[in-house]
């Protein structure tokens, strides 16, 4: 689907009202939008929202060799997703210009910050080490996904605990989070990107854009900070140019910001910590506030399955015994057998069907051979074979058997028709495939 | 009659037992539901089973690609993404599972040459994944306002080797269970739309596993009902 284009009515007017200092959300120039974490039932799984964008976050652990050149340093991956839920334009399993640059800039951000202990990560030096990967999946798109992300990614290195290791001699001993208490990551700080919009060639400056601003800005700054003020990463794209007093202002603003975010992390990560120590409830399903209309919660609900034995039992009663007729191949031409009225061939094209013994084949064979010397002897069809093709025309060429002309009628290949879902809307769907066609 | 339905409540009671406080026997897990959470698609809906969540975005009727687009109906596209890594064959397979699903409930002739995109989202995974896509699939259908036949709900249910029933098994169930059947039922006859299984079961068994699934969706049906009717209220 293609992204719907800004009219250059809309483009006026949001440019308009910058110049007048006011913003469509009705934030001041410097107001950051709202952010909300939430933590799911498993360690390191969060959800960041910044205003409308949201970003689902996942780190996962897992024992790796590590690098030749870096023998005792843990491996940080990270690895940004634009689902194609966020917005419609994005598609999936495609490397956009966009998606590349937010990967970088949040490899830049958070690896080369070193913000996480690598080398606490070292299991045996040169022969294992832990993998950290972070999943970050872009649920919503408005406006400034670097700034979400980043948030997401940090919150979730946090929160995540990777399972206990013990090394005695070679052996290498992993505990599950039932033996062992798992452990968290060592963070030595907490970069986070502030995003800066500049419109009018930099005449005008935006603290988080959103979707919309995003579209009409000139140029964008993102800088990367911790706590301590130190300055992580800091990139200008756009092609503006940019004074000097301009830089040291927004670096200012955003020490400012990332002081609050940081604040707001930490109380998050508290609060859920002290929640799981006391055994309470958390989870997604907490996170989900009770008053809005939009949402509803039901409780536990017990079942009555008592009399399902019963039902069970009068069904199969009820039930006709399967017909016996489905196995026997039916043979259309020399060359062309079928067995059953088979099912929507789910494997795309037809490969190369897995040839069978005769023995598997079995007491049929006598009536294949019958049929086969029927119809070498006539060439054309013959009247007892055309009453059944009418009835089962409307499967697929797919559930044809080819033989091979000069080939041993013995030898014959027969395609396993698996017991799959039986979906009722099979036949359906086949016609109208054909229909397609 | 009596004796079976004594052994069956005794079982289910000890599978209880067993498997802690968490879920007893025969009863579903808490649900929860958040509809209209995301601003960007026409329709989102996010569905909680215990700990289980998954959430889904609609976009559509909407403009279609030219190579997709099929001239009496419209093209339903449904796309499942895991929490970590890539999507493979199993995301591929449910994905078609549900896909067939909606297609059969959705009343896609009314909206021919036009594209129907569900996102699926994996937030995370504990137990009866797919009954839980399917869920969270017909929410945010009905929150996008497309026209359907029927609702739609997912029940799983797995056999454990003695051949007690758990409907809506966690994780630890489902991996532990003999045979886990996926059935998709239908809101008006309570008909069965897709079933997958897994594992070794009798028919006696799977129409057992089949009623006790009908039963449960009256539950998840009446669980829809109800958070539709508090969301349409004015108070």
């Amino acid at each position: 689907m293609k992204e719907t284009p800004l009219s250059n009515c809309e483009r006026r007017f949001l440019l308009r009202a910058i110049e007048e200092k006011k913003r469509l959300d009705g934030r001041q120039t410097y107001d950051y939008r709202r952010v909300r974490v939430a933590f799911g039932a498993d360690y390191g799984c969060c959800v960041v929202e910044l205003g409308r964008t949201r970003v689902l976050g996942q780190v996962s652990c897992e024992l790796v060799p590590p690098k030749p050149n870096r023998a005792t340093e843990g491996i940080l991956y990270f690895n940004l997703e634009l689902s194609q839920m966020a917005a419609p334009a994005f598609e999936p399993g495609r490397q956009s210009d966009l998606l590349v640059k937010l990967n970088r800039l949040l490899e830049r951000c958070l690896r080369n910050s070193k913000c996480i202990d690598t080398e606490s990560l070292c299991v045996v030096a040169g022969e294992k080490v832990w993998q950290i990967r972070v999943d970050l999946h872009l649920l919503n798109h408005d406006g400034n996904i670097i700034d979400a992300a980043s948030i997401a990614a940090i919150v979730a290195l946090s929160h995540f605990r990777r399972p206990d290791v013990s090394v005695q001699g070679d052996e290498v001993t992993l505990y599950t989070h039932e033996e062992r208490d798992p452990v968290p990551l060592s963070i030595h700080h907490m970069p986070i990107c502030v995003s800066f919009a500049f419109f009018q060639q930099g005449t005008y400056l935006l603290v988080d854009p959103n979707e919309r601003e995003e579209r009409v800005m000139d140029g964008l700054l993102v800088i990367a900070m911790n706590k301590h003020r130190e300055i992580c990463t800091i990139q200008s794209s756009g092609g503006i140019m940019l004074l000097k007093d301009q830089v040291l202002r927004c670096s200012k603003i955003a020490g400012v910001k990332v002081a609050e975010i940081t604040e707001l992390i930490q109380k998050a990560l508290e609060n859920d910590q002290k929640v799981r120590k006391e055994g309470g409830k958390f989870g997604f399903a907490e996170s989900i506030a009770n008053q809005k209309i939009t949402a509803f919660k039901m409780e536990k609900a017990p079942v009555d399955t008592s009399n399902v034995e019963e039902k069970a039992e009068e069904i199969i009663a009820e039930a006709e015994p399967p017909s016996e007729v489905v196995s026997k191949p039916v043979l259309w031409t020399p060359g062309t057998a079928q067995i059953g009225e088979g099912i929507e061939n789910s494997w795309g094209e037809l490969e190369e069907s897995e040839k069978e013994d005769e023995d598997e084949v079995g007491s049929d064979e006598a009536i294949i051979l019958d049929n086969i010397k029927m119809n070498t002897g006539v060439e054309v069809f013959t009247s007892g074979n055309q009453d059944a093709p009418i009835v089962l025309s409307d499967s697929e060429e797919e559930e044809m058997i080819v033989l091979e002309p000069d080939k041993n009628p013995k030898k014959i290949r027969t395609q396993i028709i698996s017991a799959k879902e039986e979906k009722a809307p099979s036949r359906k769907t086949v016609k109208k495939r054909k229909k397609n066609c | 009659m009596e004796e079976p339905m004594q052994t069956e409540s005794k079982l289910c009671a000890e599978a209880g037992a067993d498997s802690g406080s968490l879920v007893p026997g025969c009863s579903l897990r808490h649900f929860a539901c958040e509809q209209n959470l995301l601003s960007r698609p026409d329709g989102s809906a996010s569905f909680l089973q215990g700990d289980t969540s998954v959430l889904a975005g609609v976009y559509g009727p909407a403009e279609v690609k030219v190579s997709k687009e099929i001239f009496n109906k419209a093209t339903l596209e449904v796309i499942l993404r895991p929490k970590i890594g890539l999507p493979g064959v199993a995301e591929k397979s449910r994905e078609r599972l549900i896909r067939n699903t909606c297609e059969a409930v959705v009343l896609g002739a009314l909206h021919p040459r036009t594209s129907i995109t569900m996102v699926l989202q994996v937030v995370s995974d504990a137990g009866s994944l797919l009954a839980c896509c399917l869920n969270a699939a017909c929410m945010a259908l009905v929150d996008a306002g497309l026209p359907m036949r029927a609702l739609f709900c997912g029940v799983t249910c797995a056999l454990d080797s003695e051949g007690t029933l758990t409907l809506d098994p966690t994780a630890k169930q489902e991996k532990e269970a003999r045979a886990v059947l996926t059935f998709a039922l239908d809101s008006v006859e309570r008909k069965l739309l897709m079933s997958t299984t897994k594992g070794l079961y009798s028919d006696a068994e799977l129409q057992q596993c089949l009623a006790a699934a009908q039963a449960a969706a009256q539950h998840v049906f009446r669980f829809y009902r109800e958070s539709l009717q508090r969301r349409y209220s004015k108070s």
